[in-house]
């Protein structure tokens, strides 16, 4: 008994050695956001100021930066999820012989380091676009590149996310409405886009997030523009500020709400399949009829999906 | 023109599969295929092949069959791009070996190279040891809610971006720093210790930056594990570090390939931690290619440079697929 003790503090104490790792610097950064010296420190703690937020809000390279995110990340999802969508759809339809060459090069921009994306899509395009002084004024701009670089392996997330959720796809169900009459098209449209319909939302979630995060292909994708995290590489650069504390303090702030977000609505799903299985059991109970209809079990599920955001 | 024949190679593949499935559909004729453009209508069907063309091909295959190429040519000013001087050469790949300028051995980035090969190798091991057992005990142990609090506890941290989590690490680490300061307020050194110069804030840098990369693979794979099996072992008496070697740990094999790779790979090509946590004097390979690009200007031995890297990146993917004996498909999921 003694020992199994000794176990669970073990345990309890290495999580929270890891936690602590984890959130550690974040915590002490976000103190610095507060502080009042120029020089970024959480000690001693001198006065409490709202100053950095302020020359963030007035740090025009920053807004400048943020805008093109912005821009970027919703290009990206526009190119990666139809992309992703029809790629996995082309991966269970695909000639046999040729599905590992194609699973190949699908997934290789994964395991390509962000750099040699990056590099290799600005020294491509160049030339591509140089063909041209048309296409060249037009399309051989930062925005365009990063989009372009990005969606190289954001459309592979999308991809790999959407193919998880097709795998699932019950053919019976195109079958049925085959023989009903309906055409190959309307299959898609009405039975296989709905049934992808989470796993295209996760996919666009996702792929926004990873574009919006992105460095290494995008430092040298962007090539004279720029985004709010080559200028944040840029001022960590030349030196520290507390501004650049308090737009984490900004963005842990929106992800602690999201998450608390996520997990107060799992918690009242859950209460309320909770509630839908006890009525069913007193159902089952009153008149010994299998209430299949009821959205018992099936609604639950303990864990949190798409671990993919890892990246 | 070299650079031409780069837009054929996929063309040649293409016809290669095309006339192969054209010619076993011949010989073994199968009433009921459909192909692919009976089954998804002529507009979809076209659109689907339309887009998967445009990213397999302009996005992935023919930007680095151009860098490939790019890298066997002299450095030219744009205007003798094709000209006379513009033939294929090797020298960009020999000046990762030998200097230009002096003849001598290029021991400055053949040692960047062997330092970013060595480091990123040894901060997979590390992160593989930090994470393994929080990837185990959340995959087994652990009640469903306290998983999903432990996985938002993981999730919010990375929505701060790399370059961020660096700086916070800057600011703990610095010699004006957090950790300096407690350490001369308790007592144990005089001065300040140099932890960016002397690299550790590098290698802790990578680390903390890849963490999730690699725990999420690892719970994945143990998550699926039967727990009978555990407790089967337990049962005939195995001690826990036997069930871990010959139970857990061979059933994770994909997810620890998969974690392994990523993390390698990941911190191999990473720009942000050794530009700002790394030492005055260290240099990082990717370093190294960035300044061809931005400082020296030289492409195509920037290009050369990072093709080395990238074949050492697959040499290392390689590696794991072989000692953990799976294939690519199972570690990508």
């Amino acid at each position: 008994m003694t020992s199994k003790l000794v176990m669970r503090g073990m345990i309890g104490f290495y999580i929270l050695l890891f936690f602590l790792y984890l959130f550690g610097p974040l915590a002490v950064m976000s103190i610095t956001a507060f502080n009042t010296p120029a020089y970024p420190q959480a000690y001693p703690f001198q006065a409490f100021t709202l100053d950095w937020f302020v020359k963030l809000w007035n740090h025009r390279a920053m807004m400048d930066g943020l805008r093109n995110s912005f821009i970027i990340g919703i290009g990206v999802v526009a190119v990666s999820v139809p992309v992703g969508l029809a790629a996995s759809i082309v991966m269970t339809q695909i000639y046999h012989r040729a599905r590992g060459f194609y699973y190949l090069v699908t997934v290789s921009p994964v395991l390509t380091p962000g750099v040699i994306i990056g590099i290799s899509t600005v020294i491509f395009w160049k030339d591509v676009l140089g063909v041209t002084d048309f296409t060249k004024a037009v399309f051989y701009k930062g925005i365009v590149l990063a989009i372009l670089g990005q969606s190289s392996f954001v459309a592979a997330y999308c991809l790999l996310i959407i193919m998880a959720r097709l795998q699932r796809f019950d053919r019976s169900q195109e079958e049925a409405a085959l023989d009903l009459g309906a055409s190959y098209p309307q299959v898609f449209w009405h039975i296989l886009l709905p049934f992808l319909k989470p796993a295209l939302i996760s996919a666009a979630v996702i792929a926004f997030l990873s574009s919006f995060e992105n460095y290494n292909t995008t430092t040298f994708a962007i090539l004279a523009d720029k985004t709010l995290v080559t200028v944040l590489a840029g001022e960590v650069r030349q030196g520290t500020t507390p501004a650049l504390s308090a737009l984490a303090v900004i963005i842990i702030g929106i992800s602690l709400a999201g998450a608390i977000a996520y997990e107060v609505m799992k918690r009242r799903e859950e209460a309320a399949s909770g509630r839908a299985m006890e009525r069913a059991r007193l159902a089952e109970r009153a008149d010994a009829v299998p209430a299949q209809q009821a959205p018992g079990p099936m609604g639950f599920s303990g864990r949190t999906p798409a671990p993919a955001s890892a990246d | 023109m070299s650079r031409l024949i780069v837009f054929l190679i996929p063309l040649v593949v293409i016809a290669i599969f095309w006339a192969m499935a054209r010619y076993e559909s011949k010989v073994a004729h199968d009433p009921n295929h459909k192909t692919f453009f009976q089954r998804n209508g002529t507009a979809l069907g076209v659109t689907f092949i339309g887009l998967v063309a445009f990213w397999t091909l302009f996005l992935v295959a023919l930007p680095y069959l151009y860098m490939g190429v790019e890298s066997f040519h002299p450095r030219l000013p744009p205007l003798e791009r094709g000209g006379a001087k513009d033939f294929l050469t090797i020298e960009q790949y020999r000046s990762f070996l030998v200097t230009p300028t002096d003849g001598l051995w290029n021991t400055t980035h053949m040692g960047a190279f062997f330092f970013t090969i060595v480091v990123s190798t040894a901060v997979t091991a590390l992160n593989f040891a930090i994470c393994y057992p929080l990837a185990y005990y959340m995959a087994q142990a652990g009640t469903a809610q306290k998983v999903r609090l432990l996985m938002l506890g993981l999730i919010v941290p990375y929505w701060v971006n790399e370059i961020l989590r660096a700086f916070s690490l800057r600011l703990l680490l610095a010699s004006k720093g957090l950790i300096n300061q407690m350490l001369m307020g308790l007592g144990i050194t005089d001065g300040p210790i140099d932890f960016l110069g002397n690299n550790t804030g590098l290698y802790v840098g990578l680390s903390y930056a890849y963490l999730l990369v690699m725990i999420f693979p690892l719970y994945n794979a143990i998550e699926s594990l039967d727990k009978n099996q555990i407790e089967a072992a337990r049962d005939l008496g195995a001690p826990w570090w036997r069930i871990h070697k010959d139970v857990v740990m061979p059933y994770a094999k994909p997810g620890i390939a998969a974690g392994c790779t990523m993390v390698f790979m990941l911190s191999a090509g990473s720009l942000a931690a050794p530009q700002f946590l790394g030492g005055p004097r260290t240099l990082w390979f990717t370093s190294i290619v960035y300044d061809f690009f931005f400082q020296a200007f030289n492409w195509p031995r920037g290009a050369a440079y990072a093709f080395i890297l990238l074949a050492a990146c697959i040499a290392f993917v390689m590696l794991m697929l072989r000692l953990f004996k799976v294939s690519l498909g199972e570690t990508i999921k």
